[in-house]
Formats: structure tokens, C-alpha cells, sequence
């Protein structure tokens, strides 16, 4: 994974709006590497569905230039187009299949736009039901299908055609975490087994935390943070990132919710944050013992990224005030931790850990 | 009513009729698909968006579609002498009146692609399909239940407007109902030509909706 499939550069998508332009996407660098399961992160609105309709030329850039698997697809033609959308797969988060087919006449469609013959089709399409596990409905029509079996046979039908790369459009918005959980697999294993590339645009933590090797964060049609998944969650530079984060895992208290943990607990409060070697717990309380000072978790929340655990703990210290201090300056310095004073003198939450508060 | 005395004459109104439907509903139901889905793609941002097309067609059908049939039938006859040859008789009734079952059922077509889901469009311009694939291939199989209804509406239409043709010498039951019911104070025998076209229309509405059910995956 070091060759770049797809590359954006200074691409902008200027959408022109009845009172004033729109500026979907505004002005993106992006790389996404070959066998990566790329995502792409923001709010609805932040343009992540019109950026990923600029790289199959769903919609065309108003400026900059989109490479595809070395091909410069700003300056084809429609025409030329066909064949390059032809070689990218997409998913989409109302599946979009054609209730007037069955499951098969689906996935066979993509195959009778290239031209494949009838025997080679028939082969092919019994090939894609058995990867998704769908042979028994080859022959239903998809309105007999639950959501979890439509989005399996928009992923046999966006790979019909062997594309490098699959393009996932919030494909797992409409489900619910069951389903979720098993499609998710499915696209692991497209990724794992078949090396083909993914997009994946979400909104979902759940998504970005089962799948994604790297991500970007969009807000407002800029990318304002690229890394890989764990260092951009763990060390969120940008305020959206860190929002987005914290809106789905709950970990940072907001500044009213600290407000109410001041008036229950008048002692020091520090906010601890998870380390990605996973020592935090077990430093934590023998730093606690170390120093002769009592903790009492009362905020936080630790999951896993990338399976490695993520999260943040905020406690409230109790014990002698000297030791009190020796403890903080040592985890502030050590391990990142926030000091955030007591109810008396209270210290605010640095900048960036402002999560899931309002702009 | 006395089948001695009107049995011939009937049964010619009844092939006339039928012969003005048939047509209008084969051509007039071609044009109407071509002007209905010309409508929906030209609509800006949609397959083939283009503003000037657009307009031209919609002007077009919201000027014709208004018109009284009996008017559109006089109103057009040099385009009718053009065409047909004549300006009377059942086949220049038929003209006009594939023209404006035509522009009636664009409407019907039009709105029922509008109610397509724009995804699935989106899902086969992704696969590289092509817009006249998808026009034949997605657009018309996806539309076909409601297409069918919609058809089926144009029917009785089509019936309404080949009643008018005795207007213009071209016959048809509504003719008949006309010269030997109501002229000649023969009441039972228009109203059996009543019973006959709601007949007609019933099993035509019968048979629509069977083919919409099956059209209906669901």
C-alpha cells in the first residue's frame, strides 16, 4: 500500500444555487492508498457524499484534477467516462437496486453494461451470490429482501465487474447494528480477500472503528484532518474531529456537563486520557498508590480503534494537597493528562478537548 | 333495440370505434412515452438536462394539452390534410387524435419517472451505463407498474375523444348513439350503447390492472 489509486489536487465542487453558489467541496489534497480502506468522516453536509462522487465523475470538479489509477479523469469525456465508472465499484446507503430485477438480474447489470456474454455472465453472478452469501435468492425480487440482504447484493453488484476499487457511500447508515456489524464484515473481507480498495463515507464512529486503516475528517468541503484512524482519534488536532469523536463516544465531559460534575464533587478533577499501548489503568493506579492519593473515576468512557483502546477517564482526586499536586504535575507531564482545577478554582478543558460541545 | 334494424350498422360503428382506439392507443401511446420521458430527462440536472429542450417541450404540451378535443380536430386540419390526405372520415379523426393522446399521456409518463428513486439512476450511471441504456433499462422497466395504470387512464380518454369523431364524418359508437338514439328519440338504444361502453371500459381497466400487478415486484 504505498502507490496512490486515487489522488485529488486543489479540487473544489462549486454547486451554482438559486441565491449564492454552494462550495460543496473546497479546495482538498487527498491520497488514497492501493489496498487501504480509506474513510472519510464529517456531518452530513460537510461534503463527503459530492467528494466521492467526484472520483467515479458522478459529478464533475469545478477546478483541480482527480487521478484515477494513474488516469486524469477531469479531462475526459462523458464517453470516456463510462468505462473508468465501469472499473469503480459504489454502494450506496439506500442500496439503489432496481426493484424491476431480481438479485441476480442486479448483479448481472453491471456485467450486460460491459458487454460480458450470456454463459460468462450466468458464471460470474453465481460466483458474486456465493461471496456474499446469497445463492438461495438469486431468483427474489428485492423488495422480499431485509436491508442487511439488499446491501449484500449492492456490494456483489458493485463488484461484478472486478473493480480496484469500491466506493461505500454511508452504506450501512440504513441499518441497524446487527446488520451493520455483518455488512461491515462483508467489507472487510472484500478488502482482505480481494485487495480492492475502499472509500467509505460515514458518519458513523462505529463504521470509521470496525474498518478504516486511515481517514479523513471533512467540515464544511475541507478536509481539516488526514492521518491514520488511531492518531487522528487519539490526538485530534481540529475542533470537528475532536466533536465528532466525543459526539460518539461520550468520553470527554462537555463544559455543562463539567459544570455539574463540579457542583457533586468540590475535590481536584483530572482528566486522564487512554494511551494506545494500553497502560493507562495499570499506571494509573500504581501512580494513584505512588503518591498516596485516592481516585474516583466519575466521568469517561474506553473503547477500541483500530483494536487498540481509546477513550479518557475523568476523576476526582482526594487526599493530602501536596500529594494532590505532586500526582497531577506527574500524570500532566507523564501521561497527557488534563488538570482541570476544582470547583473553588476551577481550570477550563484544554481547546481541543471541547468535544461534542456547540461551535 | 331491434338488431335487424341497427345490427349492421352497430357493428360498423363498433369496428370504427375500435379501429380509432386501437391506433391512438398504439401511436398515440409511443408518442406520449417519448414526449414524457423527452420531458423528464431534459429537465435540467436530470440525464440529458438541456434547458432549451426542456422548454420547448413543455411549452408545447401545456399549449395542446388544454385544448377541447373537438376544437384540437378542427383547429389542425391543414396539418391533418398534410398528413392523411383528407380532412374527414374515421382515419383524420385518428390523427388528431394520436397527437392529443399523445401529448396527454407525456404528463402521466413524466410524473411517474419523477417518482423513480434519482439513486437507482445514479447506482447504473455509476456501473457506466449509458443514457439511452438507462433510459430503456432502468427508467421504463422501473416505471412500468404506474406506466401501465397511467395507460390504462388514457383509455377511457381515448374512448371520450373518438365519441366526437361523428363530428367530422368518422363514426364510431358515440356516432351511432348519437344519429339513432338521441335523434331519434330512441332512448333504450343509447343507453345499450352505454352499457356496452362501460363494458368495454371495465375489462379494459381489468386488464390494466392485472398487467400493473405483474409488472409490481413487490
Amino acid at each position: 500500500m504505498t502507490e496512490a489509486i486515487i489522488s485529488l489536487r486543489g479540487v473544489s465542487k462549486v454547486f451554482p444555487g438559486r441565491r449564492a453558489a454552494v462550495t460543496a467541496v473546497d479546495d482538498v489534497d487527498l491520497d488514497v492508498y492501493e489496498g487501504e480502506i480509506f474513510g472519510v468522516i464529517g456531518y452530513s453536509g460537510a461534503g463527503k457524499s459530492t467528494l466521492v462522487r467526484l472520483i467515479n465523475a458522478l459529478e464533475h470538479t469545478t477546478s483541480g484534477t482527480v487521478t484515477v489509477a494513474g488516469t486524469d479523469i477531469t479531462k475526459l469525456r462523458e464517453r470516456r467516462l463510462r468505462p473508468v465508472r465501469a472499473g469503480i465499484g459504489m454502494i450506496f446507503q439506500q442500496f439503489n437496486l432496481l426493484a424491476s430485477r431480481t438479485v441476480a438480474g442486479n448483479v448481472a447489470y453491471p456485467l450486460r453494461v460491459a458487454g460480458v456474454k450470456r454463459a460468462e455472465r450466468e458464471a460470474r453472478v453465481a460466483e458474486l451470490l456465493d461471496f456474499v452469501g446469497l445463492t438461495d435468492k438469486a431468483g427474489v425480487y428485492p423488495s422480499k429482501l431485509s436491508g442487511g440482504q439488499k446491501q449484500r447484493v449492492g456490494i456483489a453488484r458493485a463488484l461484478a465487474t472486478s473493480p480496484r476499487i469500491l466506493l461505500a457511500d454511508e452504506s450501512t447508515s440504513a441499518l441497524d447494528p446487527e446488520t451493520t456489524a455483518d455488512v461491515l464484515g462483508l467489507l472487510r473481507r472484500v478488502n482482505a480477500e480481494l485487495g480492492i480498495t475502499i472509500v467509505v463515507i460515514t458518519h458513523e464512529m462505529d463504521v470509521v472503528r470496525a474498518l478504516c486503516h486511515r481517514i479523513a475528517v471533512m467540515e464544511r468541503g475541507r478536509v481539516v484532518e488526514v492521518g491514520d484512524a488511531y492518531q487522528v482519534f487519539a490526538n485530534p488536532t481540529h475542533a470537528a474531529t475532536a466533536r465528532f469523536v466525543g459526539s460518539s463516544l461520550h468520553d470527554v465531559p462537555t463544559p455543562e456537563i463539567l459544570e455539574r460534575l463540579r457542583r457533586r464533587h468540590d475535590g481536584r478533577l483530572v482528566l486522564m486520557r487512554m494511551q494506545s499501548d494500553g497502560g493507562a489503568s495499570g499506571y494509573l493506579t500504581s501512580t494513584l498508590r505512588e503518591h498516596g492519593v485516592e481516585g474516583t473515576i466519575i466521568y469517561g468512557g474506553i473503547t477500541e480503534i483500530g483494536e487498540r483502546p481509546f477513550g479518557s477517564l475523568t476523576l476526582e482526586l482526594v487526599g493530602e494537597q501536596a500529594d494532590v499536586e505532586r500526582f497531577v504535575a506527574d500524570v500532566t507531564v507523564r501521561a497527557g493528562a488534563s488538570d482541570l482545577g476544582t470547583a473553588a478554582a476551577p481550570r477550563p478543558l484544554p481547546r481541543h478537548d471541547e468535544r461534542g460541545s456547540v461551535r | 333495440m331491434s338488431w335487424e334494424r341497427y345490427g349492421d350498422a352497430f357493428l360498423l360503428a363498433l369496428g370504427q370505434t375500435g379501429y380509432m382506439v386501437l391506433w391512438t392507443m398504439l401511436l398515440g401511446g409511443l408518442l406520449g412515452l417519448a414526449l414524457g420521458i423527452g420531458l423528464y430527462v431534459t429537465r435540467p440536472g436530470n440525464l440529458l438536462g438541456n434547458r432549451g429542450g426542456f422548454s420547448v417541450l413543455n411549452v408545447a404540451v401545456n399549449i395542446i394539452r388544454p385544448i377541447p378535443f373537438i376544437i384540437f380536430l378542427t383547429a389542425i386540419y391543414p396539418l391533418t390534410r398534410l398528413v392523411v390526405g383528407t380532412t374527414i372520415g374515421t382515419e383524420a379523426v385518428t390523427f388528431a387524435m394520436i397527437l392529443m393522446a399523445g401529448f396527454a399521456f407525456s404528463r402521466l409518463v413524466e410524473q411517474n419517472l419523477v417518482n423513480l428513486d434519482p439513486g437507482v439512476i445514479e447506482a447504473a450511471r455509476a456501473m457506466g451505463a449509458s443514457p439511452w441504456r438507462i433510459i430503456l433499462t432502468v427508467l421504463i422497466p422501473e416505471a412500468l407498474a404506474p406506466l401501465i395504470l397511467g395507460y390504462t387512464f388514457l383509455f377511457v380518454g381515448v374512448l371520450d375523444m373518438s365519441a366526437m369523431a361523428g363530428y367530422v364524418g368518422g363514426g364510431g359508437i358515440g356516432d351511432f348513439a348519437i344519429v339513432y338514439g338521441y335523434r331519434q328519440f330512441d332512448w333504450p338504444l343509447t343507453a345499450f350503447v352505454v352499457v356496452v361502453i362501460i363494458v368495454i371500459v371495465q375489462a379494459a381497466q381489468l386488464l390494466g390492472n392485472s398487467l400493473a400487478r405483474r409488472a409490481l415486484h413487490r
